[in-house]
């Protein structure tokens, strides 16, 4: 019979030898199970004296605990060597792409309208849209520019019929708003606005945002620092910004907006014609006519208006050469901007 | 307008060099969009003076001159036509330096065939005072033989243009421009002088004005006797010149002068061509002009002319005609000044599709208080030049324009201002201007307003001079207007940008197109459409508004095809436009479309073109942004763009709202695509209603699920068998999934397997078997009556 040093042994070596978690089970089972061989000296101390007993017993047990110590070393090792085995294996090529739909992007207009949106919101700046084919009032009457006034030669309208035109600007939304409300206004109506006119530096169809704000003792001041304010937001640069005296129909006093050149900080550049100056947007007080055109008292409200073109600060921003890229819908001019 | 800086110089001298002068106009409004010089850049050429002239042994068309520069005698070969003994000329001396075409060259002894030449005499041409000349340029006799031409002619002027708005037609004169300049640089202004002519003759021409409102002032004079081949002086030439406008004739050359100095039109016909009296009056409805240039137009009735007894003689304001015209022949003219009122003019020349000098001044206005004084000095101009004898005036008047009143309370300028400007500064600028105060109190003043400005009828017109002359940049800037309100952000709406950026994850582009298309393409795309044409489109292809996004979506495809672009997905949202019922409506819309493959080409995934249920797959990601895909119905739709086998009509609330699916394979030959696109359109206001969430308690009770799997005709659609399934699944029914469809072998001929996964939960209780099993049981009832469907087993 096998002495428990043997089994000692000869279960060490087996263990060592084990190369998979299964066959340490079955030695676990073998050695030390109920019905191992080392339990079975166990269960056979009765026969041997009893003062032997004890130091045998003792014996057996450290056997015992030396094999099981054993199996769980080996154990441990061997899972670590199948998860170095498995991560081994499944080793991938980081650096290949990674599986994906590509994103879209908005149009750049789009970028700009949201941005300008974004930029009076915080101002507490409501955006209102209006239709793009108006009628003759809301795109001129009721903005003071009756029917032959010199001032609809600056504006080379599209008619759809003597009465119907596509609107030459987003200021009818204004006359909408107000009609339709009580001041105060604080908003700003962005969208397409269309003049019969195509060349380098002109398209068909282009981009305004127009804002209005209606309320109690408002002054040209209040216009200047808002103007201002906006453009050096918009372009997140202290820019130099000046008024010249202007004219629309519809504002009195009205102002053409220059600020300083973005490209060459005033010193004169092939973008601002050497002038380092930019026209950047219109502005003006409400005309008191249009303010009683649509229903507001001029003596007791007042305010401002102003507009931009969209197109020519998203070009002034973003670098954009030729007017017409925009709505050529090049993919290749689009993803630029995503 | 262009003016010379040297003609404003004699009216007022604003103590400033040009570049001071050029930004003061600008700031004040009156924007200056260029500057330029009077002549090129010539040096070292003198008045000079032809002695005399031979003929060149060599050469036919040469002449040997003999010139002086006062002091010594040249030989000058000369090639100029007119050239003469006695005449004064452009004289450049060798050494002098003229410009060329790229580079100025300098003037050398040299020999023309075989004869000495030092010096050149010149054309206008060569001294850029002229795009081009037939012969050298004759000098006033007036001049001093000798003097630097720079200097004789003072050349050394800028020709200043301006863009000037609509409202300031005062300043479309020299008279005008110079009372500006004197205001802003508050300096004092030198007056025309308007002397009255001697009558010498006793020939006159009756007027009248059958149009009291439209033509309240209009004078009228004959000049007999005149020599009209007298040559316009130099001075007058060059000032027109400097000026933008070319000598004609005298008599055409004086009433452009006055235009130019006075901003007042005026027009002379021959008076010899006249019959009767001459009336102001309105056209006859289809009455006929022919113009002086040459064409004729059909009037109407708004249209007022200047006519005598016997026909049309001029289109008033805007252009006289042609019979009644001035010619080489004429001995006697009828000089007419009258003011017609801004009303009568505005919008007519453009009307006709005309714009002149006349009829853009008149439209913005032209002083009513000075026809009797422009029609004296033109007169007296005239008769310096081309002698004859002036009649007596013939006047007829109207109804001038009453003169205007506005008052200025001077605590308004500093609440429309912001800015406390002293009231002793306003009124200084507001009289400087012309305004002259009628009354005043502690509070405020009354002014009338000069004849020449018509754009000042409010108080606020009156402070916008005041800032303007004050300077705008130096009125203050302040923020933070009103009170503080917050945005009332409606939550059951999506805004669009929202729509838009789901898109944008899904792989779409944004795409602006044009709002007008060819009309031929949105008729093969919408021939269903009664589209919105343009009445003065730019082009045929831009002439009608669009009545869908995809016409323009479609263009944009084969642009981006074209330039090798292979994978394209797109979208826009905007207005499209249609008659329906004679009315035009407006519905936003937004609009995709998707070709080429599935995934961006990548080493990991099948490159698998795109079909129907991509696209659906993105319109349901959109649905699912507001009331969800189950809000809404797709239905086996007919657009005739889209192919009719895949095509579904999506309806909300019962109504469709678009369309989505595969292009038509005949538009796609049209188009020239390789494969199909897909595309859908809905409105946007049926896409961007959403809810309010509302939270409820979870269930703790365990989910059961089961799968259903029947076998239908080919042809049912698997949407209805989904609704059948849903109204008899019970109210506990929490999902509803459709994960196989299956046509082929084992499910027979013209019938497809479809198989669905459901799932209940109750809120307070586990569902037993039973009562599931007798669920399904009620399910595959329904489907089987309904559907005549089969329990695939």
């Amino acid at each position: 019979m096998a002495t428990p040093d043997s089994l000692l042994t000869e279960a060490l070596e087996a263990i060592q030898n084990s190369s998979d978690e299964k066959s340490l089970d079955s030695m676990r089972v073998h050695y030390i199970g109920k019905k191992g061989a080392v339990t079975a000296q166990l269960k056979a101390l009765g026969q041997l004296p009893a003062e032997e007993r004890p130091a045998a017993g003792e014996r057996i047990n450290v056997v015992k605990r030396e094999i099981d110590a054993a199996l769980t070393a080996r154990k441990s090792i061997l899972i670590e060597q199948s998860l170095n085995a498995q991560l081994a294996a499944e080793t991938i090529d980081v650096s290949l792409p990674g599986r994906r739909q590509t994103q879209g992007g908005l149009h750049p207009i789009t970028q700009t309208i949201e941005r300008i949106a974004a930029i009076f919101a915080g101002s507490g700046y409501e955006v209102a849209e209006g239709p793009e084919i108006e009628d003759d009032y809301h795109n001129f009457e009721a903005l003071n520019i009756p029917a032959h006034h010199p001032a609809r030669a600056m504006h080379d309208t599209f008619y759809i019929d003597p009465a119907t035109v596509l609107r030459t600007h987003t200021s009818p939304v204004q006359v909408r708003v107000m009609e339709g409300g009580a001041p105060p206004f604080k908003m700003i109506c962005p969208g397409r606005v269309y003049r019969c006119d195509s060349d380098l530096t002109h398209t068909p169809m282009f981009h305004q945002v127009e804002g209005l704000l209606i309320d109690r003792e408002v002054s040209f001041a209040d216009l200047k620092g808002t103007v201002i304010e906006f453009l050096q937001a918009y372009f997140e640069a202290d820019l130099p910004v000046r008024f010249r005296p202007s004219y629309f129909p519809f504002t009195e006093p009205s102002a053409e907006v220059d600020m300083g050149c973005v490209s060459c900080a005033g010193k004169g550049c092939r973008i601002c014609g050497n002038t380092g100056w930019l026209e950047v947007m219109g502005c003006g007080m409400v005309h008191p006519r249009v303010l009683e055109m649509s229903n507001i008292d001029p003596e007791t409200h007042n305010g401002f208006a102003f507009g931009m073109g969209v197109e020519r600060l998203a070009m002034l921003r973003y670098g954009v050469g030729d007017l017409r890229t925009y709505f050529e819908n090049d993919l290749r001019f689009l993803q630029q901007f995503n | 307008m262009i003016f010379s800086e040297s003609w404003l110089r004699e009216f007022v001298d604003p103590g400033m060099s040009t570049a001071e002068l050029v930004e003061t106009l600008t700031m004040a409004g009156l924007e200056v969009d260029s500057v330029t010089s009077a002549a090129s850049q010539f040096s070292g050429v003198v008045v000079g003076q032809v002695v005399s002239v031979e003929q060149h042994p060599d050469a036919d068309k040469l002449s040997v001159c003999r010139v002086t520069d006062g002091g010594d005698d040249y030989q000058v070969v000369c090639g100029a036509p007119n050239v003469r003994a006695g005449l004064l000329v452009p004289f450049a001396k060798v050494g002098a330096v003229l410009e060329g075409g790229d580079k100025p060259f300098k003037i050398k002894a040299a020999k023309l065939r075989g004869v000495e030449s030092n010096g050149m005499l010149c054309s206008a041409e060569e001294l850029g005072l002229a795009e081009t000349s037939d012969g050298l340029l004759e000098l006033p006799q007036t001049l001093t033989i000798g003097d630097d031409i720079r200097v004789a002619l003072a050349l050394d002027d800028q020709l200043i243009e301006l863009d000037l708005t609509p409202n300031r037609g005062d300043c479309l004169g020299m008279i005008g421009l110079a009372r500006e300049v004197g205001v802003l640089a508050r300096a004092p202004v030198y007056g025309l002088e308007f002397p009255t002519v001697e009558i010498t003759s006793q020939r006159s021409i009756a007027v009248a004005t059958a149009a009291p409102d439209a033509c309240p002032t209009y004078l009228g004079r004959v000049i007999e006797n005149i020599n009209i081949k007298a040559p316009s002086p130099f001075w007058l030439k060059e000032r027109l010149r400097r000026s933008g406008l070319r000598s004609i004739d005298p008599v055409v050359d004086v009433t452009n002068l006055m235009l130019l100095e006075l901003g007042h039109p005026m027009h002379a016909f021959d008076a010899d061509k006249l019959q009767g009296t001459v009336t102001a009056r309105f056209a006859g409805e289809g009455e006929k002009l022919t113009l002086l240039d040459d064409r004729e137009v059909v009037l109407n009735s708004e249209t007022l002319l200047i006519a005598d007894e016997a026909q049309a003689l001029a289109m008033a304001g805007i252009m006289g005609g042609l019979s009644s015209s001035v010619t080489a022949n004429t001995t006697s003219i009828f000089l007419e000044c009258a003011f017609f009122s801004p009303l009568a003019i505005a919008g007519k020349a453009r009307s006709y599709g005309m714009h002149t000098d006349a009829s853009h001044r008149y439209e913005r206005g032209v002083d009513y208080a000075l026809q009797a004084r422009a029609l004296e000095r033109a007169t007296a101009l005239l008769l310096e030049i081309v002698g004859g004898s002036a009649g007596p005036v013939s006047t007829a008047t109207g109804n001038l324009p009453a003169s205007r009143q506005v008052r200025l309370t001077f605590s308004n300028v500093k609440r429309l201002l912001g800015v406390e400007i002293p009231e002793a500064e306003c009124l200084d600028i507001l009289s400087s201007l012309g305004f002259v105060k009628a009354a005043s109190d502690p509070e405020g003043c009354e002014f009338t307003v000069p004849s020449f400005r018509f754009d000042v009828s409010i108080e606020a017109d009156l402070i916008e001079e005041i800032a303007r002359v004050f300077g705008y940049n130096k009125l203050p800037e302040t923020l933070g207007i009103g009170a503080q309100r917050l945005p009332r952000l409606a939550e059951r709406v999506r805004p669009v940008s929202a729509l838009k950026r789901c898109l944008v994850a899904e792989g779409y582009q944004e795409a602006i197109n044009y709002s007008f298309i060819d009309p031929d393409l949105a008729k093969i795309v919408c021939p269903e459409s009664q589209v919105v044409s343009l009445q003065n489109p730019l082009s045929a292809e831009m002439s009608v508004m669009r009545p869908s996004i995809l016409p323009g979506l479609l263009s944009t495809l084969g642009y981006n095809l074209n330039r090798q672009r292979e994978r394209v997905r797109l979208f826009e949202e905007g207005l499209v436009f249609e008659r329906r019922d004679g009315a035009i409506t407006q519905t936003r819309k937004i609009a995709g479309l998707v070709y080429g493959s599935q995934n961006p080409v990548a080493w990991n995934q099948p490159k698998q073109a795109v079909d129907f249920y991509d696209i659906k797959g993105s319109v349901e990601s959109l649905l699912n942004l507001g009331l969800g895909a189950a809000a809404y119905e797709f239905v086996k739709g007919e657009h005739s763009a889209l192919h009719p086998g895949q095509c579904a009509e999506v309806r909300f609330k019962g109504e469709p709202i678009g369309f989505v699916g595969a292009l038509h394979p005949r538009l796609q030959r049209h188009f020239g695509f390789a494969s199909t696109a897909y595309l859908f359109e809905l409105e946007t206001a049926a896409l961007v209603e959403g809810r309010l969430p509302s939270a409820s308690a979870l269930s703790r009770y365990p989910e059961v699920s089961r799968d259903l799997a029947v076998v239908v005709s080919a042809e049912t659609a698997a949407g209805d068998l989904a609704s059948c399934i849903r109204v008899n699944a019970g109210g506990d029914l929490t999902g509803l999934t459709t994960f196989d469809v299956y046509e082929g072998p084992g499910v027979g001929e013209g019938r497809k397997s479809i198989a669905f996964g459901l799932t209940w939960q109750h809120p307070s209780r586990t569902l037993s078997d039973e009562e599931i099993s007798a669920i399904i049981a009620k399910c595959i009832r329904a489907l089987e009556s309904e559907f005549n469907a089969e329990l695939r087993v």
